[in-house]
């Protein structure tokens, strides 16, 4: 595990290198808007992460919160079965088809349904007990980097391409800072409150704000806004070298995103380890002044 | 300011957001160490 760290650093390095080196270089100038749409190799890329890192806080979010009731427990895993295989069903019944916006293919979406079931079980068989929490808290502080990186390069983008930083009162970018908010503040809760409950609590937070994700990914489908569609599923066009790059990108930002996430989860582990310690000191040291005056007394 | 210095700005901004998360990572992690190295003399 030692050697497998730096080894993977470097790989990812180097890819995060040739991403770059495709973004700037390989990547063919938009006709449109020139050699400021490269900011999309970034953008889009820490938009999708942030979401995936939101969804992995949502299934073990979920999965802590019933952790400890085995009916609700057992209940959950049939829903996820259950809705799992309807949802798949459902998505190909002439009435559920004509719902979804144009441009999105329909196996995307049965293919989405199908993700929920399949992460809700590897997550809950991979992180058992305590390190469902940790991995809530570690897919939080990341995605909510991920996040910031998104509300800060939207707007340099939007500067030169919109005229305008920021348009007040757009959905999508509305739904991205409230979305941003939620889960900072579901960090200033962790980091704040000392209460037991404060895990759970958390928990229930997360299982809300996750409900903001869907709305900022479907807001650019639902709603009138100054945000392009989408160019993945959504109907938009791209040169082939474009997606090729911006898949790359996104690869490599994954492998980046896992190298922080097990740092940073390791780190929890070490935190509770040490706040163990400190409490087993502390106990150890009350129990001695405790025994101290029947020690007098027995004298 | 032109174009591909907006471009230029978004890719330092996000590599200082992430370099920024490292150090706050790496810190933390420090810290911690040294509290375990604490507790360690303790005994």
């Amino acid at each position: 595990m030692k050697r497998l760290f730096p080894i993977l650093s470097i790989l990812t390095a180097a890819f995060l290198a040739y991403a770059f080196y495709r973004a700037l270089w390989v990547a063919p100038t938009d006709a449109l808007q020139g050699d400021v749409y490269r900011i999309i190799y970034y953008h889009v890329p820490s938009a999708w992460t942030a979401f995936l890192l939101f969804f992995i806080n949502f299934m073990a979010s979920i999965q802590y919160l019933v952790s400890n009731k085995p009916a609700a427990r057992s209940a959950l895993k049939w829903i996820m079965i259950v809705g799992g295989v309807l949802g798949v069903i459902a998505v190909y019944l002439p009435p559920i088809k004509a719902m979804i916006p144009a441009g999105m293919q329909p196996s995307a979406v049965a293919t989405t349904v199908l993700m929920i079931p399949a992460f809700y079980f590897v997550v809950g068989w991979l992180f058992p007990g305590q390190k469902l929490d940790v991995l809530a808290l570690t897919s939080a502080e990341v995605g909510v980097v991920f996040c910031t990186i998104v509300l800060v390069t939207g707007p340099i983008w939007a500067r030169p391409v919109w005229g305008i930083w920021w348009a007040p009162g757009d959905i999508r970018l509305t739904s991205t800072l409230v979305l941003w908010l939620i889960y900072v503040s579901y960090l200033v809760l962790r980091r704040f409150s000392n209460s037991a409950q404060t895990q759970m609590l958390a928990a229930a937070l997360a299982v809300f704000g996750a409900l903001d994700v869907p709305l900022v990914y479907l807001s650019i489908w639902f709603f009138r806004t100054q945000h392009p569609q989408p160019v993945i599923g959504g109907g938009g066009s791209m040169d082939p070298r474009m997606l090729q790059t911006l898949l790359i990108s996104w690869l490599a930002f994954l492998c980046f995103t896992f190298l922080v996430c097990w740092s940073r989860f390791r780190l929890e582990l070490l935190k509770r380890e040490v706040e163990e310690a400190h409490a087993m000191e502390s106990l150890a040291g009350a129990s001695v002044k405790a025994s101290m005056p029947l020690a007098r007394s027995s004298k | 300011m032109n174009a591909a210095k907006f471009m230029i700005a978004a890719y330092v901004a996000t590599w200082v957001i992430h370099g920024g998360y490292l150090v706050t990572l790496v810190s933390r992690y420090s810290k911690l160490r040294r509290e375990m190295k604490e507790l360690g003399k303790g005994k």
